[in-house]
């Protein structure tokens, strides 16, 4: 048993290993070059710059915050690249990627027609498609979120049902909205909206029903209702509760779309992955699966610091 | 009989939370005249706030009502502006955003642009907050939060101050400093003013006349007494002013002897 697996793990993947292995050496070593040079690069800064105590200073704090981590990835490169340099590894090694992917990475916006554009077109068509389903999702889950929030009649109708539907996995929903919306896109669309309204609602009518009884107070003696409220107390007030819900929803969102793209089709960077999958191309799945990860992080990094600034003011009191 | 500027007629307060129903309040009666600075003092948890709260419109009596310039008080409004014991600012307007939100929403209409930002200064003025106008509630202090919880309230142009507490929270020498700085206002301003305290020499020296509350629950008021003291009083010269302290020992015995605090009560 266990020689026949062997024997087809090997006899799949050795031929494109083999011919590349002159390749692989050469687009290896100017990366590990540039991952050799960094450190000292940064050492010789602090000490001979004429601003030295500048110098020192921000050569210290690069070597605090850059060093770690490039030396944890130097060492998982490596094991990784051990690991799948060996005869009859299932899935590429990391030189093996780059050099599989080179197209890939020096023109991520060619554009041959159909599916076959770059993989910056792939992004953004997703980056799109999270667009128009999570600013719905901000505007639905915000107005929900004051509702049950403000409101107790609102909260005992509609909060049981929340809490039941919110469990549902964003893909759930895709035959349902296909069947609905009949037609791709905005089944996608719907599928990011849905996924990213729950947490969004939630914060929000949690941060709403928090407002301190002393805002309120200042607000009924200066007599400001309904709009004015709205925008002049409630919403800065409740900011940083709607903000982490704005943060778990825009990760969410992104969470989805591959998935939600996979089946859907069409340009997106899931059904890149799918496709990719199809075709046997391991290692364009795993230079997108990268381009994933920083665009999701970029994302919930743009998403925090908009909260953060939005909320500089709020949170001290 | 003639009507006062303020009256607190026949009030009773129950509150009622599912089964259970406390009586807090029972019969209060009390007559304000116009420019008049009360105190209403009693022991922690007597329902001194919740007086307060009915006359501001926050809270609705159970029973009774109030009536401020001969018409009744069935909601909270800019007439009876509130000085909130812990300033309640909003963190994030500045100093002067924060007076501005209740001068535009009070007189958005009957003050123009320009006018209106005349009144927010000179109200900060009067509290002497014009240097931190652009400075949020976290950067400045205690005491200074309070002078513009003061300010915004003033800003309303009142018909009754409602002061709950507002030195509570403050160390003693913020705190004489402020209660100085309000008796130098009520002498320009002669607003009618309703604040609640705990302090038997904060009540003498500010009060014309001190209401003082039996303990809960039903609580009731034990007894008023006048303050015959001339204006403006300085607080080293009362130190041995036998009306002062008349009125203070008045005081004490009344909170201390007639009512002291059930062993039950709660800080």
């Amino acid at each position: 048993m266990s020689s026949t697996i062997h024997l087809r793990a090997v006899s799949s993947k050795p031929t494109p290993e083999s011919s590349t292995t002159p390749l692989e050496s050469g687009a290896g070593s100017p990366a590990s070059q540039i991952a050799a040079a960094t450190p000292p690069e940064d050492a010789p800064a602090a000490s001979t710059g004429p601003e030295k105590n500048l110098a020192s200073r921000v050569g210290e704090a690069l070597l605090h915050h850059l060093l770690p981590p490039i030396i944890v990835l130097t060492l998982l490169l490596g094991i990784w690249e051990i690991l799948c340099s060996q005869p009859g590894s299932s899935l590429p090694s990391f030189t093996q990627v780059l050099s599989d992917t080179r197209e890939l990475i020096l023109n991520p916006f060619y554009n041959n027609g159909g599916n076959d554009v770059g993989l910056g077109w792939q992004i953004l068509a997703s980056l799109e498609r999270v667009a128009y389903g999570y600013s719905l999702a901000v505007i639905g889950g915000i107005a929900l979120g004051v509702l049950i929030g403000q409101f107790s009649w609102a909260m005992k109708g509609l909060d049981p049902i929340f809490q039941v539907l919110r469990t549902v996995p964003p893909l759930a929903w895709l035959p349902l909205s296909l069947a609905g919306f009949q037609d791709s896109h905005p089944s996608a669309i719907f599928v990011i909206f849905i996924t990213a309204i729950w947490p969004i609602i939630i914060n929000t009518s949690v941060g709403v029903r928090n407002i301190p009884e002393d805002y309120r107070n200042v607000a009924r003696v200066i007599r400001l209702k309904g709009v004015r409220y709205f925008w002049k107390i409630m919403l800065p007030a409740a900011a940083p509760y709607i903000f982490s819900g704005l943060r778990i929803g825009v990760g969410l969102s992104w969470l989805a779309i591959v998935a939600a793209e996979m089946l859907v089709g069409g340009v997106g960077i899931g059904f890149f992955i799918w496709d990719a999958w199809n075709s046997s191309l391991i290692s364009d799945i795993i230079l997108a699966l990268i381009y994933v990860g920083i665009v999701g992080f970029i994302l919930d990094r743009m998403v925090a610091y908009l909260g953060r600034v939005v909320t500089r003011s709020t949170s001290a009191s | 009989m003639t009507a006062s500027y303020l009256q607190i007629e026949n009030v009773d307060m129950t509150f009622t939370k599912g089964q259970k129903s406390s009586n807090v309040l029972r019969n209060i009666n009390l007559k304000v005249e116009r420019g008049e600075f009360i105190s209403l003092i009693g022991h922690s948890g007597c329902g001194k706030s919740t007086v307060l709260n009915i006359v501001a419109g926050l809270l609705k009596a159970s029973g009774g009502g109030v009536i401020l310039d001969g018409k009744e008080v069935n909601e909270p409004g800019p007439d009876r502006s509130v000085v909130f014991q812990n300033h309640s600012l909003l963190p994030w307007l500045t100093v002067y955003e924060n007076v501005a939100l209740a001068v535009e929403e009070v007189f958005g209409r009957s003050k123009s642009k320009a006018e209106r930002h005349d009144w927010i200064l000179k109200n900060l003025e009067l509290v002497h907050m014009t240097h931190a106008l652009h400075k949020r509630p976290a950067e400045i202090s205690g005491g200074m939060k309070q002078r513009v919880g003061i300010a915004r309230a003033l800003a309303m142009e009142p018909k009754v101050l409602l002061l709950d507490e507002p030195f509570g929270a403050l160390d003693a020498l913020t705190r004489a400093k402020l209660q100085d700085e309000v008796m130098r206002i009520q002498i320009e301003l002669q607003n009618t003013v309703l604040m609640i305290t705990h302090d038997v020499d904060e009540a003498v020296l500010l009060s014309d006349r001190i209401v003082m509350l039996t303990n809960g629950p039903s609580a009731t008021i034990g007894d008023i007494i006048s303050v015959p003291l001339p204006r403006p009083r300085m607080r080293v010269e009362l130190v041995d002013d036998p009306i002062y302290l008349q009125c203070r020992a008045a005081a004490l015995k009344f909170l201390y002897e007639r009512h002291a605090a059930p062993a039950t009560a709660m800080g």
